[in-house]
């Protein structure tokens, strides 16, 4: 529907200045998320159908404070509007969403565009709020200043869209106001000298041997070496020149960019008396108190956290009995025969598998939407910064890692807020170590059946102390890792915190919606393929070569999954496990909790997963004994290794598909299954070895 | 009037901007573009609760910065 769009227009704002919200509005349900190739930036697109028939592109570009490329995302939204990406048309028509109530920050990203003679439409976002706020913008007077076209909008009520859709259809034409700011007489000389030999030398328009020679001369990011001789002494005897005049070449763009902006804000915004304190202050008096703060904090991650924990294992159930109901179904119907198993057992239950995550998908970006919308996101990440960096982290990585003692998944996919790359990185590396509630079954299962029902100090039980020890034990491998890959390999400068602390506003529940279902489908189109594809890996792998009128405990002992086990026995025999457990470890592979129902079908029993099988698999793995040795294949030790094994192995394929999604590469996902293997080895190797002192 | 690091002043305080010393260029930028440029005002709102990072105001809205990154910003001050 979209390749045959007559006209394409990009969207760009400041990072809170309204942007998604209007673009949702544009747009509506019409759009697809995906990522730019190479790169981890989201790439947005949407359409308007208009009643005519006629249909125009909507290009969402990153927010971004300047088009000075200083983050990757920076870098896509510049290379987007001067048609440098071969995946993206070049747009004809720019929406700049600028918030009305910090006209002078937004303003900033117009003046350069406007410099850059790109056809440019402004609009003019939250007109209510400034309002609320004691300022009035004269939109007609800023439109004729600029020589831009302005539109007041609201884009939370809608307000204002029907005339910017309007005004799409007609055509912009760059402004004539280019370059109003004043620069230091010595350096606007400087420039044009250095402007003359690049419109000599390069061949360049006026327009762009200007940009060249401006960006030449005081853009930090561009190199003063290995120009062409002549280039190159006209770029030193200026430098020379800056030097001993004492002008900062860096900044002088900027400041004279910010104080012509200064003046024109002067000219079109109208301040009324404000005796009132901003509702924002009030909120942040409590919001980010010493001691409220942190109390409201916790209170709203322990409500999130009790909603993805245990208020989307309802949904979770009823998905979960759905497929098996549908198995159920497809298997009756059909004839026993490999393809019925293949379906049943492979697809159906590699589908279900896939689905059964989405309710805790949908509840935390639900939430994340709504903390993000709100403006809350950034306070959290204020008041947790300090905690943060002491591994060296940014106090946005905070909530994903939280997230992520829920499921892994969706706390990776909310990594998405950390800017910096690294960061980012690591806090994705380290996530996974997270006891997430996929491991509580296996976890319960251990404890219940090996650690004595004894209480500790007269009122802590032994089993809810081993239980709390073992999230604890996940949380430091996590902050441990991170601080080390913090390090060494990933190793950079403290993030940069400079983070802007908008005000708090009322979310529109389309936009958290909107980005509630973006992130579910993203999960289902992305992950799932390659979740579907590994449960029907490992459905073979349990069910082949078949074994003749053999039990269920029999043919797995058979498979090539039993195979495998037998050969991991080696492996995991210093770590106190047997061929048994390297075959529940085979069967982890999937999601950790089949390691409940594997160890059912090797001791044939049925329904290991409802009260009364789980109680007669404890009872059954209680009473293994080693057929040479003669002693129990499990105990305490074994059990207490076996869960310390499952707090930091990476076992769970469908996190190393979605890290693999989120990160573009294998290498990532891959580096992260040798390390999280390793650590876990070690680690239960230590704690076998130190437990059989005692 | 007596010029100090951002990351000196009290929550309340004013100053205007003297200039930027960092010496890490992206941070720099990053401080120059969202509008802390020479002679600019600004104050001080809030420190975390934990102390670091901090809140300021300037030219309009709220920008939170750790002190580690105010360190860089040298201001004017008339306390």
């Amino acid at each position: 529907m979209m390749k045959s769009a007559s006209k394409v227009v990009a969207v760009i704002g400041n990072p809170n200045s309204g942007k998604s919200t209007l673009f949702n509005a544009l747009t509506g349900m019409r759009q697809k998320v995906g990522n730019y190739p190479g790169v981890t930036v989201e790439k947005k697109e949407g359409s308007i159908l208009y009643d005519d028939g006629t249909e125009i592109l909507i290009i969402d570009l990153p927010g971004t404070y300047s088009l000075t490329a200083n983050s990757p995302d920076e870098r896509i939204a510049t290379d987007v509007l001067l048609g440098r990406r071969n995946d993206t048309p070049k747009p004809s028509l720019v929406i700049c969403v600028v918030d009305a109530s910090n006209l002078e920050r937004n303003l900033y990203l117009v003046s350069q565009l406007i410099d850059r003679q790109i056809p440019v439409l402004i609009a003019l976002n939250m007109v209510d709020v400034a309002s609320q706020e004691g300022m009035k913008v004269d939109a007609a007077k800023l439109s004729a200043l600029l020589d831009v076209p302005v539109v007041p909008t609201v884009a939370t009520h809608s307000t204002g869209i029907a005339e910017l859709k309007f005004r799409l259809l007609g055509s912009v034409r760059p402004s004539q106001q280019t370059r109003k700011w004043k620069l230091p007489v010595t350096v606007a000389e400087q420039v044009s000298e250095l402007q003359e030999i690049l419109r000599r030398t390069e061949k360049t328009d006026e327009n762009e041997s200007y940009q060249n020679a401006l960006q030449l001369l005081t853009s930090p990011a561009v190199g003063t070496n290995s120009h062409a001789p002549e280039l190159q002494a006209e770029i030193e005897k200026a430098i020379k020149k800056f030097e001993s005049e004492g002008i900062d070449r860096f900044s002088v763009v900027v400041e004279a960019r910010y104080d012509w902006i200064k003046s024109l804000a002067g000219q079109v915004v109208e301040y009324r008396v404000q005796s009132e304190e901003r509702l924002s202050d009030k909120l942040d008096a409590v919001l980010t108190h010493k001691v409220w703060g942190f109390v409201i904090f916790f209170g709203l991650m322990t409500l999130m956290f009790q909603t993805i924990f245990t208020w989307a294992n309802v949904p979770m159930q009823w998905i979960g009995s759905a497929f098996s109901w549908l198995g159920g179904q497809v298997a009756a119907v059909l004839p026993p025969s490999s393809a019925r198993d293949l379906i049943v057992n492979g697809a159906i239950a590699g589908v279900g598998a896939v689905v059964t995550f989405l309710p805790q998908i949908v509840f935390l970006f639900l939430f994340l939407g709504l903390l993000e919308d709100t403006g809350y996101m950034a306070r959290a990440a204020f008041i947790m910064d300090r905690t943060m960096s002491k591994v060296g982290l940014h106090g946005k990585a905070f909530i994903p890692m939280l997230s992520s003692f829920a499921c892994a998944i969706p706390g990776i996919m909310a990594t998405r807020t950390i800017e910096s790359p690294k960061d980012r990185l690591v806090t994705i590396l380290v996530s996974p170590l997270m006891s997430c509630s996929a491991r509580l079954p296996v976890y319960t299962l251990m404890i219940a059946a090996f650690i004595p029902q004894e209480t500790v100090w007269g009122f802590l039980s032994l089993s809810g102390l081993v239980l709390v020890s073992m999230y604890m034990l996940g949380l430091f491998a996590a902050l441990g890792s991170a601080w080390l890959f913090k390090k060494t390999l990933l190793k950079s400068a403290p993030p940069i915190f400079i983070m802007e602390l908008p005000p708090y506003r009322i979310p529109s529940a389309r936009s958290v919606l909107m980005h509630m279902w973006n992130r579910a489908l993203q999960f289902l189109k992305r992950a799932g393929t390659i979740i579907l594809a590994v449960s029907i890996a490992l459905w073979f792998l349990a069910s082949y070569p078949k074994k003749e009128h053999a039990t269920p405990s029999e043919q797995l002992e058979y498979s090539f999954a039993g195979q495998a086990g037998k050969l991991l026995e080696p492996i995991i025999k210093p770590l106190g496990f047997d061929w048994k457990i390297g075959i529940g470890l085979i069967g982890s592979l999937l999601q950790r909790e089949v390691f409940v129902s594997t160890m059912g079908t090797i001791y044939n029993i049925r329904d290991a997963n409802n009260d009364s099988g789980n109680h007669t698999l404890r009872e059954q793995m209680r009473n293994e004994v080693d057929p040479i040795t003669g002693k129990p294949t499990f105990t305490a030790l074994t059990a207490i290794c076996l869960m310390v094994y499952y707090v930091l192995a990476m076992q769970c394929m469908s996190t190393v598909a979605v890290v693999r999604r989120e990160t573009n590469s294998w290498r990532w996902p891959i580096f992260q299954i040798a390390y999280m293997t390793a650590l876990a080895w070690v680690g239960t190797f230590a704690v076998y070895r130190i437990g059989l002192f005692f | 009037m007596h010029s100090v690091p951002l990351s000196q002043l009290r929550p309340g305080e004013r100053g205007s901007i003297l200039r930027i010393e960092s010496i890490d260029p992206q941070l720099r930028q990053r401080l120059l573009e969202m509008g802390l440029t020479k002679g600019t005002l600004l104050e001080v709102i809030r420190l975390a609760p934990l102390g670091d990072p901090l809140e300021i105001s300037v030219r309009g809205y709220r920008l939170s910065l750790r002190k580690h990154e105010a360190e860089s910003v040298l201001v004017e001050t008339a306390r």
